[in-house]
């Protein structure tokens, strides 16, 4: 390729965009002109002022920042969230290119689909000498126990993902494969939102290709897939893994269930969901976890997040794994090599879609190419599956390997032979990226979607793009750290609307499930916020009373001490630790069930806990400090205000509900049993209606000034204060009835469970109980039976 | 030689475990070396699911699970079966030609390209490649590599059953010089597979009662672990004992081999709530007249 020839003058944006040498441009021809798939875009964006453009920027990233999207990056310390890097200018493709892109990858997805049914099956491609049989037998990812399972669905792949770039000669070519369990889609369709948000003016917009097709197309292929009457789920490896967000974000937007390994058992062949209401049947299970790590059965059998016997029910066919586990196997870098001939001998013909030139090192001939050519060459592991640009990709410029290995490359490829492969070191195409008010050419490839449905391979238009972050053009150049673009299909003329959402018909999904984990974890996600609030009214009324007395050693003083270091609450500093603990243990409870919790939720949760970091560092005590209580109490009561007034009452709110039920019970107990002890010191007792948070009530109710009978009728036994005891228990009951039940699952007499019975024997008990009977013995036995009632909805709903 | 074969797996858990579901490699199979005339596994609490199978690798699985808590579990083999002797022979290329030849082995059970990278179990290990590289005599062929390889390790190593856990990594039980018979096979295997010799990990049983005068072995209170080396399209597979230093001949009955001991698991468990657990084996072969 020679130099481009001298650009004629552009205008504005395009004034100074400088297009590498030797490189092909997603925005400029070879010749400098625009390609015409971009005009209506650059207009629009040449028309903007740069504050404009900034403002609209500004926006998208709000958009992100409110809809929560997140990756989890591992940096060997401890992990972190970052927020998602979109490049907001997103890389045009005219349609009809698009569509040949498609017919590309349709072929090379039948390719894949009969390799992987061959190397767990017949293996004919290794007997007939297409494939070297070291290649799979040393193959981490090619899953023994798999070797003749047949998949119920007839298929091993129905979700595959392309890493596609551009030649210098304008063709795309395959960087790589992704079968095992590609992420992305659904970061594709958060591009979507955040880029329509930056350029939502209507066009060139009407013209871009829609992605809501291409998932509805999938969620009617899952349900098929199914079979009637059972679940379809998405298996995640846990709120730690780098895609997670997009795993709640796809269960959300599918409607289907998020499981962890712990979720699922196996019985009789059949995998089930373990629920409050009893187990499940499963037909269908989209993993986001390796296949090795599946099944610790008979799999890797240190995994941790895999189910026991799951290999299993694929065998007996009574379960769909999208993809079947052992695909991974597809991803092998020197695979690479031999696809252009297996293609030729399966199917009879050419790639349509060349991949990376690859050449697999245990072949003398090969070996030989590789080592004259590696200047020209990434060489690494063959058996290796990350892209050849990935984060952790062992692949190194041939260039410095032989730098590293003392200029002996020939005796070091000979010694390491079929371990290696040289791949093409590829040049990318560069597409624009806004930078500092203009536009600048950085290298980009784009991932392309599939999904296999009852009419064959369907491809998702769009939505993602790498963008390198270097102005060097090589599939090197993406490893350090890029962005994310969207990616634009324009077709000829305006394309439909097209969402998710059906237009004109009314169907009701079918009534959800609650994995009993998630159940468990909104319980406690209850607790602690409750918990937190408690210790947030203890803290302020201390601190309240030193700012009047200003005597840490006045009696009162030393009573809420004494209480609160009993909680582990002392406050040796104006805030202690132990509060961002408990708001720690209900933001992590919270992270367990985020695809069931509202973004909103969740960003309050993350406010709360920033303040509390905050103020902790700076508060000083008494007056300063109850403030800040006052503010943290506020950011508490947002937060339950969206739980109580916005969520829907599902199954999981009355677990939340319950939780912070028994907490509030629990805690007006102990500030009862302190506070209103019959040797408290004076003015205990009017602590203890503060923080009931019943002043003005006990002023209204009792005649006279606070005595232990009136506080114990008040935050004990009160069927109307919502701070007492009965009121709580009788809150619990009214849950209970709501939820779920198993079929004869401790269910003795009168169909009542013991769960029921103990409630309903506290809350009678305490509606019968005369003044004066509740001496601390009696509240002592109270607090012991109410504490049991976990052990009994653990028995009945967690198990 | 014929032996009359029994085994007693026992497992208690102080908390009753629900959801107990085990793969079990417990039968002894046909083989060129082995005929097994009966095979009765007897379990009990009596499982909720039991299905016989054979895994990839050949050996005889029994799945086993139950639905409801169970507190203790035993299974019990009686087996009877007559092994042969191992070979005198050699017939084995050269150390340096036996890698040309495994290549063509393909994708079936016994493919000795199964048994040459680092498996789950057995990683590369430079140190154990080495000091294996230093036992071997001037220019073995495969099988005499087999046995020097066994034989140092036998002499270099200390069967201490307190050092090593079930999931000690060869490595490090080399590191320590000591070890039980697991650490021992996968030592070696681990040693081989660095020479270029294909290795497997093998289960099974060792006679219980020696032969008159003889010293009672090492690892017979329990089941026996050594290794199966491919020495050859001519040679075949041998079998070592590394533990014992001898060949693994008339003494020895195979139950299951695979890659490492995490194919070849006598009883391969999950359970779901975890808590202690306490297990006891006991073993008996007895030479049959």
């Amino acid at each position: 390729m020679t130099r481009a020839a001298p650009h004629p003058p552009r205008p504005g944006l395009l004034a100074d965009y400088a297009p590498i040498p030797g490189v092909a441009d997603e925005l400029l021809d070879p010749t400098g002109q625009m390609r015409p798939v971009w005009a209506p875009f650059i207009r629009q964006l040449s028309a903007l002022t740069g504050e404009e453009v900034s403002r609209r920027l500004a926006r998208g990233a709000q958009y992100l920042r409110d809809a929560g999207v997140y990756f989890r990056l591992y940096s060997g310390g401890p992990t972190q969230d970052r927020d998602w890097p979109l490049s907001p200018v997103p890389v045009m493709i005219d349609d009809a290119e698009w569509q040949e892109i498609c017919a590309g990858l349709r072929q090379r997805a039948e390719l894949l689909e009969a390799v992987v049914a061959d190397l767990y099956g017949p293996a004919r491609l290794v007997e007939d000498g297409h494939l070297p049989a070291e290649l799979v037998a040393e193959n981490p990812q090619w899953l023994r126990p798999m070797v003749g399972v047949q998949p119920r669905s007839g298929h091993w792949l129905h979700h595959l993902a392309f890493e596609i770039g551009r030649s210098p000669d304008g063709s795309f070519f395959v960087l790589g494969d992704r079968a095992q369990a590609p992420s992305g889609a659904g970061f594709a369709l958060e591009n979507r939102m955040a880029t329509t948000r930056i350029f939502s003016d209507p066009f060139p917009r009407a013209n871009v290709r829609r992605l809501a097709g291409f998932f509805r197309a999938f969620q009617t292929a899952m349900t098929d897939l199914s079979g009637s009457g059972r679940r379809m789920a998405i298996l995640t490896p846990g709120p730690n893994n780098d895609t997670y967000f997009e795993h709640t974000y796809i269960a959300r937007y599918l409607g289907l269930t998020l499981l962890e390994g712990d979720d699922l058992i196996v019985e009789n062949g059949q995998a089930m969901v373990r629920t409050v209401r009893g187990l499940e049947p499963l037909g269908l299970l989209w993993r986001r976890i390796d296949g090795e790590f599946c099944d610790p059965l008979e799999l890797n059998d240190t995994s941790q997040i895999g189910t026991p016997g799951l290999i299993g029910a694929l065998r007996q066919g009574s379960l769909t794994l999208i993809n079947a586990p052992g695909s991974g196997v597809l991803e092998t870098r020197a695979f690479m090599a031999f696809y252009p001939r297996i293609a030729e001998t399966l199917l009879g013909e050419a790639l349509k879609m060349p991949n990376i030139a690859t050449w697999w090192c245990g072949q003398p001939k090969e070996r030989a190419y590789v080592a004259e050519h590696a200047a020209r060459m990434m060489i690494g592991g063959a058996l290796e599956t990350a892209l050849p640009f990935a984060v952790d990709a062992d692949a190194a410029a041939g260039d410095a390997l032989r730098g590293q290995t003392g200029g002996a490359l020939e005796d070091w490829l000979a010694r390491q032979a079929g371990a290696l492969v040289g791949q093409e070191a590829v040049t990318l195409s560069t597409t624009p990226v806004w930078a500092d008010g203009r536009l600048v050419p950085r290298p980009m490839t784009i991932r392309v979607f599939a999904a296999r449905t009852a009419e064959g391979w369907t491809f998702m238009p769009g939505g993602y793009a790498r963008i390198g972050k270097s102005d060097h053009a090589s599939a090197l150049a993406m490893q350090a750290g890029g962005s994310v673009a969207d990616v634009w299909v324009i077709a000829k003329g305006p394309v439909p609307a097209d969402t998710l959402v059906s237009r004109n018909a009314f169907e009701r999904a079918p009534p959800g499930i609650l994995p009993a984990r998630a159940a468990d974890n909104l319980y406690w996600l209850g607790r602690y916020v409750e918990r937190a609030e408690g210790a947030i009214r203890l803290l302020r009324a201390w601190h309240l009373r030193l700012a009047e007395t200003g005597d840490p050693a006045e009696p009162r003083l030393m009573a809420l001490h004494g209480h609160m270091a009993g909680l582990g609450l002392a406050p040796d500093k104006p805030i202690p630790d132990t509060l961002a603990s408990l708001i720690e243990a209900a933001r992590s409870a919270a992270a367990q069930v985020r695809d069931r919790f509202s973004p909103d939720g969740w960003t309050a949760l993350a406010d709360l806990a920033k303040s509390v970091e905050t103020l902790s560092q700076k508060v000083t005590p008494g007056d300063d400090a109850a403030q800040a209580m006052s503010v943290l109490l506020r950011k508490i009561s947002g937060f339950t205000g969206l739980v109580h007034d916005n969520m829907y009452h599902f199954a999981g709110w009355h677990f939340l509900s319950m939780g912070r039920a028994q907490e509030r019970a629990d805690n007006t107990l102990r500030l009862v049993q302190a506070f209103a002890a019959p040797d408290a010191v004076p003015g205990a007792l009017e602590i203890a209606i503060e923080l009931g948070d019943s002043v003005m009530t006990h002023q209204r109710r009792y005649r006279f000034g606070p005595s232990r009978e009136t506080v114990l009728d008040l935050l004990v036994q009160d069927g109307q204060n919502p701070r007492a005891v009965l009121y709580q228990i009788t809150e619990m009951r009214d849950h209970l009835a709501r939820l779920p039940r198993r079929d004869g699952a401790g269910n003795g007499g009168a169909g009542l469970s013991d769960l029921d019975r103990r409630l309903l024997t506290l809350e009678t008990d305490l509606q019968v109980a005369l003044p004066g009977a509740l001496d601390p013995d009696a509240l002592v036995d109270l607090r012991a039976r109410l504490g049991g009632v976990f052990d009994l909805l653990q028995s009945q709903f967690f198990r | 030689m014929r032996y009359d074969i029994r085994l007693t797996v026992e497992y208690h858990y102080p908390a009753a475990s629900d959801h107990v579901r085990n793969i079990l490699r417990l039968l002894p199979s046909d083989s060129s070396r082995q005929r097994v005339r009966q095979r009765i596994l007897t379990i009990s609490p009596r499982p909720d699911e039991r299905r016989e199978g054979v895994d990839f690798f050949g050996n005889a699985t029994t799945l086993v699970a139950w639905h409801r808590p169970v507190g203790q579990l035993s299974f019990h083999l009686r087996a009877e079966a007559e092994r042969l002797a191992e070979p005198e022979f050699d017939l084995s290329p050269p150390l340096p030609a036996l890698a040309a030849q495994r290549a063509v082995g393909g994708l079936g059970p016994a493919s000795p390209l199964h048994f040459c990278a680092p498996s789950a179990r057995i990683g590369a290990s430079a140190a154990i490649a080495d000091y294996a590289r230093a036992a071997l005599p001037e220019s073995p062929t495969a099988r005499e590599a087999v046995r020097a390889v066994g034989e140092a390790l036998h002499r270099d190593m200390t069967f201490d059953p307190t050092a090593t856990d079930v999931t000690t990594p060869p490595d490090v039980a080399f590191a320590a010089r000591r070890g039980v018979c697991q650490d021992f096979a996968q030592m070696m295997i681990a040693g081989l597979r660095g020479l270029g010799i294909p290795a497997a990990y093998v289960s099974g049983f060792l006679r219980t009662t020696p032969p008159p005068g003889q010293p009672r072995l090492d690892g017979v209170d329990a089941m026996h672990g050594w290794v199966s080396a491919w020495c050859g399209a001519d040679q075949g597979w041998v079998e070592y004992d590394p533990t014992n230093g001898q060949w693994a001949g008339e003494d020895y009955v195979t139950v299951a081999w695979g890659r490492d001991y995490a194919d070849a698991a006598p009883v391969r468990g999950a359970i779901r709530t975890s808590g202690p657990q306490d297990t006891h084996h006991k073993v008996d072969v007895i030479p049959l007249p």
